[in-house]
């Protein structure tokens, strides 16, 4: 094996590639020593208690510092399996970078912490699969899910010694970081490379087009396994309550861009020439609407019914829709959708809103918006597999766990997204899935004493 | 505005920054361009006897900070590689056309002196305004009997100073070699051997680290490698002890000297003087910048000699003299502690990790609510040994303040707590 970025492209991979090119281009081996140099190798470091997956930053800088990079990835490695998309996609702002100490010196700039992450997990070269895998205990685990938080459990336990099959019900494992991630996040088909580099530990078997509730079920799995995970993230997506939203040109944001991740040609999406509307105010809507430009939407208005400051999408991110261009409307809540005699769509109404003793309220004055079509980003919900009767118990919409991701049902664990702990980010899925993988291992064990 | 103007044992100069005897010195076309740049004088790259030596292909190595900037840097080079008549002929007509710039030359003949005889009275027809001494080439010359290997035996470097004296006019600068033990005996020797001044510091044996692919230290010729000199940067502490060691000697403090090593920037410069240095020479600084440097050099001086109100060098030569003393002589009841300015901290944690794991255990750790630690000293625990300092990152983060001990100067040897106060 030689490092992950390493394994070339197909020609055809290419083809939409041109206008996705990296947002965030990887560092050049002296700009990653000069970075490096900046770190100052802190004692108990701030940024190592931001980083949700409890990475040693200082530890793995002092590596790339030392020209020692297959140190520094398995540095990473040894507490994110995914540190290479991590590096990537992490909103470094309000995680390890806001917590560098290095902000709060005359500098004002923290240590690129996300870019040496990446420096290092692309440069490393490895002869076999940098984690070792422990003596094998016998025991089997089913993980049902084969985004973020899956991989991240079944590396893990692999690693522990267990054997595991992971259950996908899409015809690729990634989640997300395969149909969700902006494409220019994570391009060269990074995803399914640092697949394929996680299931190089060895003791992983992936089962692709299994979903839950149709060809397996948690009844039968709990019987044959040991142990169980479940990571099947949040399927579903907030609807807007609006007459004709069932209309073909009124999407939501995530089906849009699983399509574009999968495109090999432009041609193969239906992208709007002129005028697109975008509804949300989190990272989703930001990307969506950063990908229809880069697409040739010649118009994208991202509207939200707040102001800019409850964006839950990071100053940064909303620095990146500046850079596209992307028109920022806030305080307008969408109130119709209008369609010609041809039934095709042609604008959407807003009502302009306002604070009234804290509470949003509508106004007298509402607005048209041109448009050809309509992206939904208001946000993923968790759909409970039907057929699918002894699942574990919901709280308010999502899986209900412990500390130790334990579920309401004995012997099954659940991370991710589809867990009401933590933020809805890759990483924290990681970190998700590595936590139920030892606890998983710690019960499996003391049950053999 | 200042003035920079320099009278180095009888050799004037318009300022005190000479180019010491190295490559940047190698010719005329190499010469004269130092001087339009400004440079106030040159010790010319070293003549010796014909045949002129020759060099090996793959001849320098460095060692770098973090920035990428050379620290240190190594040669394997010998004296000049041009016939002894060219390099004459050059300095003469340098020197008629550059008649206010001091031009020194700098030799290095076999240990006889019949040798030195024929050099310097060749040397002196030129009209060049002095001779240096080279006796402190670490590499090649000296399995010839001439360079450091002579500069490591005090009675050579008396005898070959005497000869130079007896046979010349020229002011007589000796340059020393670090490559000894205490190099007051060096300079003593030079001393009696009469000469003018002395010039230090050569390179250093060095070898700047090893190519572990190839297993063969740097610079590589065919894959074997030799040891080299060692100069820039890094070995600037070293000079500057050893030009001390001769200012405060009772035997030499009135020997004139020219510094060198690892001079870069105009503080440097003024460090040597105020050490005692008449006038410095840098190599390293103006092969890896050019000789442009010189600009920021003269510019810096003068405006910092502005700034504290010295008109001119003589005035501030030599203050830190009387201040650099031996151990003993330190006052035992000063105390210094450390104290964190908490608005500058960033919380690093480095000042706590050094004390707690190598010196005092005088740093408290205290975690704060929002994750981050607050780090306060402890007084009565912390012997101002400045570590926190020298690891904290932020400028005037620490400082080390001085504690009232209510208790007079009192030094080692007066110290009960010394078992030889009497012989001390
Ligand atoms: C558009 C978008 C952009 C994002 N951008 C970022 C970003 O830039 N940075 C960031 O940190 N986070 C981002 N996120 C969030 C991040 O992608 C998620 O937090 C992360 O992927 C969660 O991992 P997971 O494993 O819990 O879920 P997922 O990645 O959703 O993976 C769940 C997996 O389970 C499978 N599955 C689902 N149902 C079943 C079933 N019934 N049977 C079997 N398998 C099933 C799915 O096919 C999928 O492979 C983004 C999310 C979206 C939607
Ligand atoms: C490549 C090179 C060649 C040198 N050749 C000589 C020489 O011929 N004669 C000499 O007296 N010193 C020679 N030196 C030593 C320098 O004159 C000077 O003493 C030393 O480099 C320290 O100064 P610096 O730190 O400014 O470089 C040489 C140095 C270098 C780097
Ligand atoms: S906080 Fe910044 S400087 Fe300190 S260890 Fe982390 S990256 Fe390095
Ligand atoms: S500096 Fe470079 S180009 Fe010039 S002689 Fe040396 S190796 Fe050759
Ligand atoms: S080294 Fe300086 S900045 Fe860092 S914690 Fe100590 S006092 Fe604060």
């Amino acid at each position: 094996m030689n490092s992950i970025t390493a394994v070339p492209n197909t020609p055809s991979e290419n083809a939409l590639d041109e206008l996705f090119k990296d947002i965030n281009p990887a560092l050049t081996s002296r700009q990653a020593s000069f970075e490096a140099s900046r770190c100052y190798y802190c004692y108990d470091a701030p940024c190592v208690k931001a980083c949700p997956s409890d990475i040693d930053i200082p530890s793995f800088i002092a590596s790339i510092h030392n020209e020692d990079l297959e140190g520094a990835a398995k540095t990473i490695y040894s507490e994110n399996i995914l540190g290479g998309s991590c590096a990537r996609v992490c909103p470094t702002e309000i995680l390890c970078e806001q917590a560098c100490v290095r902000n709060d010196e005359a500098e004002c700039a923290p240590v690129l912490i996300g870019l040496l992450q990446r420096h290092a997990t692309d440069q490393a070269e490895f002869s076999e699969h940098p984690i070792s895998r422990a003596p094998t205990t016998g025991k089997r685990i089913a993980v049902i899910g084969g985004g973020p938080a899956g991989l991240s459990c079944a590396h893990r336990l692999a690693s522990l010694g267990h054997e595991v099959d992971v259950f996908e019900a899409q015809s690729k494992a990634g989640g997300l970081n395969e149909y969700g991630i902006a494409k220019y996040k994570l391009t060269q088909n990074f995803a399914q490379k640092e697949v394929d580099f996680i299931l190089g530990i060895g003791g992983i078997t992936l089962h692709t087009n299994k979903a839950l509730g149709q060809d397996i079920h948690l009844e039968d799995l709990s019987e044959k396994y040991d142990s169980v995970f479940l990571g099947i993230g949040l399927q579903g997506t907030r609807q807007l309550n609006l007459d004709g939203e069932d209309h073909p040109a009124v999407h939501n944001a995530v089906d849009f861009i699983k399509a574009l991740r999968q495109a090999k040609h432009t041609e193969d999406l239906s992208v709007p020439k002129k005028h697109a509307i975008v509804i949300g105010a989190g990272n989703t809507a930001i990307d969506i609407a950063c990908q229809l430009k880069r697409l040739g939407t010649e118009e994208v208005t991202l509207v939200y019914r707040r102001g800019t400051e409850q964006m839950s999408a990071t100053g940064h991110e909303q620095q990146i829709a500046k850079d596209h261009e992307v028109r920022i409307k806030t305080w307008s809540r969408p109130d119709a959708l209008t369609f010609d005699d041809n039934n095709t769509l042609t604008s959407m109404t807003f009502v302009k809103t306002t604070l009234v003793d804290g509470k949003l309220t509508d106004t007298e004055e509402t607005f048209t918006l041109p448009c050809e079509a309509v992206f939904k980003a208001v946000g993923q919900t968790l759909v409970t597999p039907e057929n699918e009767p002894g699942l574990p118990q919901v709280t308010s919409g999502k899986f209900q766990v412990d500390a130790s991701f334990l579920s309401s049902l004995a012997n099954v664990y659940v991370g991710g997204d589809c867990t009401t702990v933590g933020e809805d980010l890759t990483v924290e899925a990681v970190q998700q899935g590595k936590k139920a993988a030892l606890a998983i291992h710690t019960a499996l064990m003391s049950e053999e004493k | 505005m200042a003035d920079l103007s320099t009278d180095f044992v009888g050799i004037k100069s318009p300022n005190p920054f000479w180019l010491a005897s190295a490559p940047p010195t190698d010719k005329a076309y190499n010469v004269e361009r130092a001087f339009e740049a400004g440079w106030g004088g040159v010790v010319w790259k070293t003549l010796g006897e014909d045949p002129a030596a020759v060099n090996v292909s793959s001849r320098y190595s460095a060692i770098y900070d973090s920035y990428g900037e050379v620290s240190g840097f190594n040669n394997i080079e010998l004296i000049t590689d041009r016939s002894l008549e060219i390099n004459l002929r050059e300095i003469e007509a340098v020197k008629k056309s550059w008649p206010d710039r001091a031009l020194v030359v700098s030799l290095m003949v076999p240990c006889e002196e019949n040798a030195w005889k024929t050099i310097v009275k060749e040397v002196e027809k030129t009209g060049a305004d002095g001779l240096e001494l080279n006796f402190g080439c670490p590499h090649g010359m000296p399995e010839r009997g001439m360079g450091a290997a002579v500069g490591q035996v005090p009675e050579y470097v008396e005898q070959v100073t005497r000869w130079c004296k007896q046979y010349s006019k020229l002011p007589v600068i000796v340059k020393l070699t670090p490559n000894i033990t205490d190099i007051r005996y060096s300079a003593r020797a030079a001393n009696r051997g009469g000469a003018d001044a002395v010039s230090l510091i050569n390179t250093i044996n060095s070898i700047t680290g090893i190519d572990l692919d190839q297993m063969t230290a740097r610079p590589i010729v065919d894959g074997k490698s030799t040891h080299g000199g060692y100069c820039g940067p890094a070995v600037k502490p070293i000079a500057l002890n050893m030009v001390s060691e001769i200012a405060r000697d009772p035997e030499t403090q009135r020997l004139p000297i020219s510094g060198i090593g690892g001079i870069s920037n105009w503080r440097d410069a003024a460090e040597f003087i105020s050490l005692g240095a008449g006038c410095v020479q840098v190599c390293t600084a103006a092969m890896v910048y050019g000789f442009r440097i010189v600009k920021e050099m003269q510019d810096g001086l003068n405006n910092w000699m502005d700034s504290k109100g010295y008109e001119r060098l003589t005035d501030f030569q030599g203050l830190a003299v009387p201040n650099t003393t031996d151990w003993k002589y330190l006052n035992m009841n000063y105390k210094v502690v450390a104290d964190i300015d908490q608005d500058k901290c960033i919380g690093c944690g480095r000042c706590y990790i050094g004390c707690e794991d190598t010196s005092h255990q005088a740093i408290e750790l205290t975690p704060q609510a929002d994750g981050t630690n607050r780090f306060d000293i402890i007084e009565e625990e912390c012997v101002g040994c400045n570590l926190c300092q020298i690891t904290c990152p932020v400028e005037d983060c620490i400082t080390m303040v001085q504690k009232d001990t209510d208790k007079p100067y009192m030094n080692w040897t007066q110290d009960e707590r010394n078992p030889f106060k009497d012989v001390s």
